[in-house]
């Protein structure tokens, strides 16, 4: 029954079942807590480099749908699941998830001891891994997964960026006839996002919001950012670390006092960079859709959603010109950063949910009522 | 914001007894709320009427009224403490109204009495039809769509707008009565005559039909600075249709993408606000077309409910103590999440396991009503489990119901598949099951059922599987094929069934394979955290989180889910003994499968193992744990029935020896027992064998006592006063074998009976209460009303009842608690039976004499002698303890939902709960005690009775009473006669089949108060059933025996004598003190 093993750096070794695709894949190992939203996890591309377990042990129920892809395709190295539907049973779905995942290619298994294995990452931290077929010979796997590359150092934003300018004017639409959501609101603002491995509902919110948005590579110059004369400049998503992203920093270091900044996750590391600050990698990261914020401007508190192995090191926040506006209550890390003088905010969460929930979509309006503000 | 220091005193309103549809999940959550609160310096005065409770024990509020929740006493409690502010939402919807009822009436205002949790406007906004649909057009909300109809051309319009089906509900009829589902013109034309005729003011409630659409609740939680969390999302396993108290339930919610459910969670979020609960859980439930998605609000509660102890259970996030907190002031992110100790409270818990929830159903002890599911709650109570997966859980779920049959050996058949499916029914399950092996689909299953395709996709599998195990024998089973059969949640004993083979072969097998039950925790966050509380579940991962200490430990097994016979009491037992545990430095293990309940709260016991209570899995958690001592005697059968083969697998069964208890339930040999000790018992015999059943029965003489062995309330236990009524029960009612024959005992007619609570260290016997009971013997002990002290037993039975308690404690070695129930008559004592355990007396006796009853069991079972716990038994360690008041329990009966039962009380226990009442003398304590179980006795009016010829002189004593206490009477021919020959006052009524007006008419037009009528033995004849029945659909007391009516006349004798007054636990017991310390 055994057909596929995951193996690990540390030289555990997991057998399970092959669904998905039967290649062999490494990535780094994480693990996503969220109940639901697997599917927005295959195709965030902030999990370019990864494998990812999933906590919820039932996947797979309610299929796959064009609707609730967050980018073109799926971007995990692969999936580790405790169990996968044979069927998928929802109104909305159009393929099997096992199919889905198939087609494009990406190796899953399930069957495994996911909890054991999560309790692993969270002591150990996280790890590199190989997932491969049942009959690999597990120490091959196991040295496999000891000689890919650390996520640390790589620049993933500019390999999974957009190569070319965009436009998108697509806004958020009713999952259901019942869903509350206000109309989109005319377009009135013009927003350059810098693709660093955008999730598609960030583009659908900002349009909701009343943005018209062009959509630029990762390695687009302020210049030209600022030559398209934007309302604001958004900065995306995206995999991996932050410290190799030097040219995009000091772009956006230029951007600062020029248009009013947007960041959101890596967009958010990448303004705290440009504003003076440091990132370091955390343990087993944040991934799951339960984290609890506080929003030190309105005291209130937020659960979000989020996906990050690295994190803005509070202690390096020049607290003379940057202030901290939310933090993780978990765990005490930077959640957001609001320059003092200048129209640049800024979050490590992800305000467009997808997966997660909503609680934190007022950040759209705020960007919009920023450029409100900096157009008068 | 920090707690409030402007309060200093919180009154709790608890939720009564416990009835169908409110159980002891709201002692979880009084207890939760009590310990939180005093826990925060607050000093808190508790109202509730349930003494079996944990809630209501002396040591959890620092004032505890076991007081009726009326307006009156519970206004005389604020008068006495004037506490500051009144928590409202931890008391289920009798609290909930109580609260209400207080403010509306002004007592809150008069006293300065700030309601706090949620006000009255937002309890109105959620609770009223109208105003709640109104809320949610308000904020975008759908819901189905209503209308009032009051004629049948009305009903045609709103059919021409929302079509068909719809449903319909006749207004303010009990239970539903005459409502139904019109699928086309012709039904709605039937179903509206009838509703408008039966509705008491022509009305009839139309709706949309949302039958078959996926049903959904999300457990929220406020607080006053609006920070909202979801606790948990539960999806229905039955679709809409089915009341969610009678759905199978999985938690998490399966079925909905991200995008789906979060529309769900801003809907329930949007819906919290809206209706304006304050701080504090919630539950909103949803239903969602599978074909299109729309969403429709179905209900909202402002309060802590069932579901949000299942969600507690579920997550590990205790709503209700946190609910608590927030009442006061508290913010979510100032209070630590428990379990992870590190993290805020203020989060979504996210679960790796997947949670089932079974309701429990008693539909075989009420004859006459269908077993048929709907939108009124039926289930009596409820098992949780916890499993990796869907199916691991299912399987766990089914062995936790413990209904004496496993899965798919029902008698089931295949003619009935397509009936059993469309119709919702206690076996739908089992016949989902039954159906896909006999060859039906996935797609025909949803079609009949509704059930969401991916839940009948995980059957279908379970079934495949089974196949494939079938395939197999016990020899050439393997390592893989038994994980997974394990990892699915087959068990050992199925799988033994399977190939022929004992399941202890399996287990050993299994074993020696490496295929062993481990243990994983429940810890909010999915592993994200570590977890600090030994919350668990078993399951078949490769990894186990138990770490079980070296500490001394003792392991409790509980009672499962609650049932009519065995509820809440035991848990109230199972808890103290964990308690006791504690005090006594031994670590204390809880095993139980009821989300209600307050033993499965992860801080009662130092571990907690949410598992069935079955052999194999106690065995499982002991190879683990290996237990010092395990306690069998406070989880009613449930326990007991494992007792002897834990036993025998070499588990320490600490108290009264196994083999101890099942001599006093062995017929025979209790029988050579009791010979030996010279106690006399009712003349009886056993039978496996319908002609043996009538030799013993003539031998025995008439009326005779017949009855299965092994069971707990009186399960179809019947008085026969003929040979016909024993063929037809050895022929129909009954399962028996060799091993468990039929059990006949000569009835005696017209006996008293008397339970005897007692604690025994095997030498030393201490009678802890004498209770009387008010009902005559052969109504079960569990649905007759008792008093403590007896008030009619002579000193001389008093002395032989001692007696004989002492030498049976010590013949059987009880070591713990025992229960003796004796009958006398005649002025002879017999015994009727002798339990080794705790009964469910246990926490009523604890009550009035302030002896925690287990907790010197628990001192007793870990060697300790009576004779040093003087300490906690006030002093006596020999003799009978003294009660200084009068303490009434009275049963309270679920008749109400079932609509077309006798009301008949009779040897088959089917009373779900009981009150207390205390009172100076027995007819104030009888008074509140009826008055607590819902049938307040009449201040003036007409009074009916109907006696048979042996009572007639009873019946004009009676008579005279009533007539002195101003009430008219009526009567049916013969008892009226006896009346009017004594010089009584009555009115001659029609029996229902000799014209009209007759007694059912009177009682349908209000002029009837209250109903006396006996049954006239043998068969119950269809006129006296009929208005008997119409007396619980018209909701007029009715009492069906003669001493019943004695006690009720004192009572009302009472009531217009003594005022109302009330006394806290703390200060009777005080006067214990006392008294003892005079004595």
């Amino acid at each position: 029954m055994t057909d596929a093993l995951l193996a690990l750096e540390d030289g555990s070794v997991f057998e399970g079942r092959a669904f998905g695709a039967r290649v062999q894949r490494f990535g780094e190992v994480v693990f996503n807590t969220s109940i639901t939203g697997y599917q927005e996890v295959f195709t965030d591309p902030s999990y370019t480099g990864q494998i990812v377990v999933l906590t919820a042990p039932q996947i797979g129920n309610y299929g796959a749908n064009e609707d609730d892809c967050e980018s073109p395709r799926p971007f995990i190295e692969g999936l580790i699941v405790r169990e996968i539907s044979s069927i998928a049973s929802n109104w909305r779905s159009e393929e099997t998830a096992d199919r889905f995942l198939e087609r494009h290619g990406i190796p899953a298994i399930a069957e495994i001891d996911t909890r054991k294995l999560v309790r692993k990452l969270r002591i150990g931290g996280v790890m590199r891994g190989v997932v491969g077929p049942g009959d690999a010979n597990p120490q091959d796997l196991i040295d496999a997964a000891r000689r890919s590359p650390s996520m640390a150092g790589l620049d993933l934003a500019t390999r999974v960026s957009t190569r070319k300018r965009y436009e998108w004017t697509q806004p958020v639409s009713r999952c259901s006839p019942s869903e509350r959501l206000k109309d989109a609101a005319p377009p009135e603002f013009r927003v350059v996002a810098c693709d660093f491995g955008m999730k598609r509902n960030i583009l659908r919110r900002l349009v909701h919001s009343g943005c018209s948005v062009t959509v630029v590579p990762a390695g687009t110059s302020a210049e030209d950012i600022l030559a398209l004369k934007p309302d604001g400049v958004f900065l995306s998503n995206g995999p991996g670390d932050p410290e190799p992203l030097e040219f995009q920093v000091a772009q956006v270091r230029k951007l600062i006092g020029k248009t009013p900044v947007f960041g959101i996750c890596l967009g958010h590391q990448i303004l705290g960079l440009a504003m003076g600050g440091k990132t370091f990698k955390l343990k087993f990261g944040h991934r799951g859709a339960n984290h609890p914020v506080i929003n030190y401007q309105t005291n209130k508190v937020e659960i979000t959603s989020q996906n990050h192995g690295f994190a803005v090191d509070a202690d390096s926040i020049p607290a003379a010109t940057v202030d901290i506006t939310h933090m993780n209550l978990n765990d005490h890390t930077v959640e957001g950063l609001r320059h003092r003088s200048h129209p640049v905010f800024c979050v490590q969460y992800h305000p467009e949910a997808a997966p997660g929930p909503h609680d934190s979509h007022y950040l759209f309006n705020d960007f919009t009522q920023l450029m409100r503000g900096n157009k008068r | 914001m920090p707690r409030r220091n402007d309060i200093k005193k919180i009154m709790i309103v608890g939720s009564g007894p416990i009835i169908i549809g409110q159980a002891c999940e709201f002692d979880y959550s009084g207890t939760q709320a009590c310990k939180a609160l005093r826990a925060d310096g607050y000093e808190v005065v508790l109202i509730n009427s349930n003494p079996a409770t944990i809630m209501t024990d002396p040591e959890l509020a620092d004032r505890t009224y076991v007081e009726p929740l009326s307006v009156a006493y519970a206004e005389e409690v604020i008068r006495r403490e004037r506490p500051q502010a009144l928590l409202s939402t931890v008391g289920g919807q009798t609290g909930l109204n109580l609260s209400v009822d207080l403010a509306e009436a002004g007592i809150l205002e008069k006293y300065g009495v700030e309601l706090i949790g949620a006000k009255v406007e937002a309890i109105k906004k959620a609770e009223d039809r109208l105003m709640f649909k109104d809320a949610m057009r308000k904020i975008g909300l759908e819901t189905p769509q209503s209308m009032l109809i009051t004629s049948v051309e009305a009903g045609f319009e709103f059919a021409a707008r929302i079509g068909y089906p719809m449903i319909l509900r006749p207004s303010f009829t009990l239970g539903g009565t005459g409502g139904g589902i019109a699928y086309n013109r012709e039904d709605l034309v039937e179903i509206l005559e009838r509703g408008l005729d039966l509705s008491p003011v022509h009305e009839v409630l139309a709706e949309e039909s949302v039958l078959g659409w996926k049903e959904f609740e999300l457990e929220v939680m406020r607080d006053l600075a609006d920070n909202a969390i979801i606790i948990c999302s539960i999806e229905n396993f039955d679709a809409m249709g089915v009341h969610t108290g009678d759905s199978i339930t999985v938690a998490p919610a399966q079925t909905l993408t991200d995008r789906e459910y979060q529309m769900m969670r801003d809907g329930a979020l949007a819906c919290l606000r809206e209706i304006g609960v304050d701080t504090g859980g919630s539950n909103v439930q949803f239903a969602i077309d599978p074909k299109t998605g729309r969403m429709v609000v179905v209900e909202m509660n402002p309060r802590v409910s069932r579901s949000s102890a299942l969600a507690s259970k579920a997550t590990g996030f205790p709503i209700a103590k946190i609910a608590a907190k927030l009442a006061v002031g508290y913010r979510l992110d100032e209070i630590k999440n428990d379990i992870t100790r590190q993290t805020p409270a203020c989060f979504e818990p996210t679960i790796d396991y997947v949670v089932v929830k079974i309701p429990r159903w008693q539909f075989e002890k009420f004859p006459g009503a269908e077993p048929v599911l709907g939108t009124q709650m039926k289930s009596v109570g409820e098992v949780m489990s916890i499993g990796r997966t869907f199916k691991q859980s299912l399987g766990k779920a089914i062995r936790s119901l413990e209904t004496g049959k496993a899965s798919t050996a029902d008698v089931l058949l295949k003619e009935l598949i397509p009936q059993r499916l469309i119709t919702p029914n206690p076996e739908r399950l089992s016949y989902v099951r039954f159906a896909m092996e006999n060859g039906y689909t996935v797609d025909q299953v949803h079609e009949m059922t509704a059930i969401d395709p991916w839940f009948l996709r995980q059957i279908a599998e379970i079934v495949e599987y089974d196949r494939v195990l079938e395939n197999h024998t016990f020899e050439s089973a393997g390592k893989d094929l038994l994980r997974k059969a394990k990892r699915d949640g087959v068990s050992d004993n199925r799988l033994g069934r399977m190939w022929g083979v004992d399941p202890l072969k399996v287990r050993e097998k299994r074993k020696e394979l490496g295929v062993r039950a481990v243990f994983n925790r429940v810890d909010t966050c999915a592993a994200e955290f570590e977890s600090f509380t030994p919350y668990l579940y078993s399951s078949y991962e490769s990894e186990c989180e138990a770490e079980p200490d070296s500490r001394p430990k003792v392991m409790i097994l509980g009672s499962g889910p609650n049932r009519i016979g065995q509820g809440i009491e035991f848990d109230y037992c199972c808890c103290h003994a964990s308690f006791a545990l504690r005090e006594f430095g031994h670590e204390s293990i809880m095993v139980n499968c009821n989300p209600e309940t307050v033993s499965t709260d992860y801080d009662t016991s130092d571990r907690l193992y949410f598992e069935p209570l079955t052999l194999e899995e106690v065995l499982n958690i002991c190879d683990t744990e290996k237990p010092d001592g395990v306690i069998v005697q406070f989880g009613g059968q449930t326990p007991l029935n494992l007792a002897l083969p834990l036993k025998r697998q070499g588990v320490p069964i600490i108290g009264t020896d196994p083999e101890n208890i099942d001599l006093a339930e062995d017929r025979k040999r209790f029988g050579a027992l009791l010979d030996k000790l010279g106690i006399p018992s009712p003349a009886n015999g056993t039978a496996t064998s319908e002609q043996e059943a009538i030799d013993v029965a003539r031998r025995l003489g008439f009326p005779v006592l017949v009855r299965p062995s092994y069971v707990l309330g009186g399960r179809a236990m019947v008085i026969a006063y003929d040979e016909d009524t024993v063929r037809r029960y050895m022929r129909e009612a009954v399962v028996f074998s060799q091993e468990r024959p039929v059990l006949i005992d000569r009835f005696l007619e017209d006996a008293t009976e008397v339970d005897v609570d007692a604690l025994s260290d095997g030498e030393g016997v201490l009678i802890a209460g004498i209770m009387e009971h008010i009902e005559e013997a052969g109504v079960h002990s569990g649905d007759s009303s008792c008093v403590l002290p007896a008030t009619s037993i002579s000193p001389n039975a008093l002395d032989t009842i001692h007696s004989y308690t002492v030498q049976l404690a010590r013949a059987l070695n009880v070591i713990g608690l025992m229960n003796v129930q004796y009958a006398i008559k005649d002025s002879t004592v017999y015994v009727l039976e002798v339990n080794p355990r705790a009964s469910r007396t246990a926490p009523y006796v604890s009550k009035a004499t302030g002896v925690p009853l287990p907790k010197v069991a628990v001192a007793l079972m870990l060697g300790r002698k009576l004779k040093d716990l003087g300490h906690l038994t006030g002093g006596y360690t020999s003799g009978v303890l003294p009660v200084p008041q009068y303490f009434v329990k009275s049963p309270v009966f679920p008749f109400n939902k079932f609509p077309g039962v006798d009301p008949q009380l009779g040897p088959e226990m089917r009373s779900t709960g009981e009150v207390m009442g205390v009172g100076e003398n027995f007819g104030e304590a009888f008074a509140k005690a009826q008055l607590s179980a819902g049938t307040p006795l009449p201040n003036d009016g007409t009074v009916f009775i109907s006696v048979n010829d042996r009572h007639k002189a009873e019946a004009v004593e009676l008579g005279r009473k009533f007539t002195e206490l101003g009430f008219q009477l009526a009567a049916t021919r013969g008892t009226a006669a006896a009346l009017q020959a004594a010089g009584l006052k009555v009115k001659t009524v029609f029996k229902v089949n000799e014209g009209r007006p007759n007694a059912v008419d009177l009682l349908k037009a209000g002029s009837l108060k209250l109903v006396i009528y006996t049954s006239t033995g043998g068969h119950s004849f269809s006129d006296e059933k009929a208005i008997r029945r119409s007396a619980v659909m018209y909701r007029v007391p009715c009492i069906t025996t003669l001493s019943g009516a004695k006690a009720a006349a004192e009572a009302m004798v009472s009531r217009r004598r003594d005022p109302i007054r009330v006394w806290n636990l703390q200060e009777i017991h005080q006067k214990l003190e006392m008294h003892s310390a005079q004595a």
